[in-house]
């Protein structure tokens, strides 16, 4: 299948409508209403809901609604919006509900600006709601990537019952890129929604969904059977790139737009003879641990780039347990640093690694 | 080994976007990595808009272009903003129309196209956009004006279909200007 100009906002929500969304609840906001907006025009040629709420909230209870109900169901925001949605998504991981939620980041915090951030990092990888709980969250790099990751997204949020967030930023939605929405992505073996409220036709007792629990004790059962949700997760989907780590003297962990100029910095500094390598994260939670293992022996400190004032920093510590130095670099409030401005920080982290 | 980074820079309204997505189009058709990305905000019709374009036979990394292959200068405030992102010996094609000064850099090979008198004795000055294009694709050779017919002819569609010859018109007038007066 040959590849299409898109626009990142609208294959996001074509390759929605490919995995089979049937209900989109959502209310406008920059940098994502390119999304709505196509799917408000297309949702019911695949004959699904297209419905634009009168907030944020209303937004997410209605897409917990459809969720019980057994539909594959999205919505999509931008960071102030996703903000709102919390408590919805907050009661979807209690009461374990699949969903997809696409937060295309724009600048904070508060209303912030409009241009391309990654600065919802901890909100996203920490829960962002109250109580024991994650969400799934992906973080692709280019419009292939994004589209595919959708596709799957539906998949592992019924696999496991629980929200699943495309992480991207403004630029990704407002960039146009070659993309073929039709292309194979991985497919899971998905139980059948047995406790979905689709009427009990008077054959089975009456199913119930909630994350209410006044009962401390039965409470803390939920919330250990979700621990060990998350455990499984964290064992089977962290999921990670590794680009030229032969050799390498310094690797940068970076993700979606951030991952890709650092790939133009990393071909700039190879000219002068320097070898960095990338960890690219695809999963910000589970955060890919495991890819900490793969760094060489050759490396001699890590550097996070972030477009934010240092949040992924904290995982990338976590991960790296103490063995290397880590440094930082970042911009933030929308804005985007070129790839000279990477290749200067590696050589300030490499030159102050050379005086200790 | 192809490898053009392009900005678009103009007023809203004079079709930048539509220049650079063009040429992102013509990429895709002939199977070349391409990314297209606006400059987004609380833009309007008469404020400053740009774009910036990659096509590439290698993948395309960075979006963020710092240093252009070429630069489309469509208004005088873009001038100043832009010049100093064409790289050395890169390229700048002005809408002398618009735009009365010429650019202050002597490392680079500057085109001066008066866009909008070309476009309004063709009859209608919204084409200045395509005599722009028309004159980079004198000067590159990277596409043929009927790759750019093609996918306008799509865009369009039948309702706009008639708008069709005075593009064609555009662009050819494009082509011919760099032809007379910067021939290679």
């Amino acid at each position: 299948m040959a590849k299409v100009m898109m626009k990142g906002n609208e294959a996001m929500a074509l390759a929605a409508l490919k995995a089979g969304c049937k209900a989109f609840f959502g209310y406008p906001i920059t940098p994502q209403s390119e999304l709505p907006e196509y799917l408000a025009k297309h949702m019911p040629k695949y004959g699904g809901v297209f419905l634009q709420a009168e907030s944020e909230v209303a937004a997410i209870n209605m897409v917990y609604g459809a969720s019980g109900a057994g539909v594959r169901v999205m919505t999509s925001s931008s960071s102030p919006g996703i903000a709102l949605k919390q408590e919805g998504i907050s009661y979807m991981a209690g009461a374990e509900l699949p969903a997809v939620i696409i937060n295309v980041m724009r600048g904070g915090p508060g209303l912030g600006g409009i241009q391309p951030s990654q600065a919802d990092y901890k909100q996203i990888t920490r829960g962002g709601g109250n109580g024991d709980y994650y969400v799934i969250a992906y973080a692709p790099e280019d419009l292939q990537e994004t589209v595919n990751v959708i596709k799957e997204a539906f998949d592992v949020a019924d696999l496991y019952s629980n929200p699943v967030m495309i992480a991207v930023d403004g630029l990704i939605g407002q960039m146009m890129e070659p993309v073929d929405v039709d292309m194979e992505v991985s497919k899971r073996e998905l139980p059948e929604k047995t406790w979905a409220t689709t009427g009990t036709q008077g054959k089975r007792p009456p199913v119930n969904i909630n994350s209410l629990y006044l009962d401390p004790l039965n409470l803390e059962k939920h919330a250990l059977k979700l621990a060990e949700k998350y455990r499984l997760i964290k064992e089977n989907e962290q999921r990670y790139e590794l680009v030229n780590m032969d050799g390498a003297e310094l690797v940068i962990v970076a993700f979606g737009t951030m991952a890709r100029i650092v790939r133009s910095a990393i071909e700039l500094l190879s000219e002068e003879g320097i070898k960095v390598g990338l960890l690219r994260p695809i999963t910000i939670w589970p955060f890919p641990e495991k890819a900490f293992n793969e760094i060489p022996d050759s490396v001699k400190g890590i550097l996070s780039c972030e477009l934010s004032t240092g949040q992924m920093i904290d995982d990338v510590k976590i991960a790296n347990n103490g063995r290397l130095p880590v440094g930082f670099f970042g911009r933030t409030g929308g804005m985007l640093p070129e790839p000279e401005e990477i290749v200067s920080a590696v050589k300030a982290m490499l030159g102050g690694l050379k005086h200790e | 080994m192809i490898n053009e980074k392009i900005i678009c820079a103009g007023f809203g309204g004079q079709g930048v976007m539509l220049m650079g997505q063009l040429l992102a189009y013509a990429a895709n058709e002939h199977n070349l990595n391409t990314l297209w990305y606006p400059s987004y905000g609380p833009e309007t019709r008469g404020g400053t808009a740009n774009c910036s374009v990659t096509i590439s036979e290698m993948k395309v990394n960075s979006p963020v272009i710092s240093q252009a292959d070429t630069v489309f200068v469509m208004n005088l405030p873009s001038l100043a903003k832009f010049e100093g992102k064409v790289k050395p010996s890169g390229r700048i094609l002005i809408n002398s129309s618009l735009v009365d000064k010429k650019t202050e850099r002597t490392d680079i090979n500057a085109y001066y196209i008066p866009a909008n008198e070309i476009a309004l004795k063709l009859g209608n000055p919204r084409v200045a956009n395509m005599v722009m294009i028309g004159a980079y694709l004198g000067l590159t050779k990277l596409f043929e004006k009927e790759t750019i017919i093609k996918l306008l002819k799509k865009s369009f569609g039948e309702e706009k279909a008639h708008l069709i010859p005075i593009n064609d018109a555009a662009l050819q007038a494009g082509i011919d200007y760099i032809e007379e007066n910067y021939p290679q």
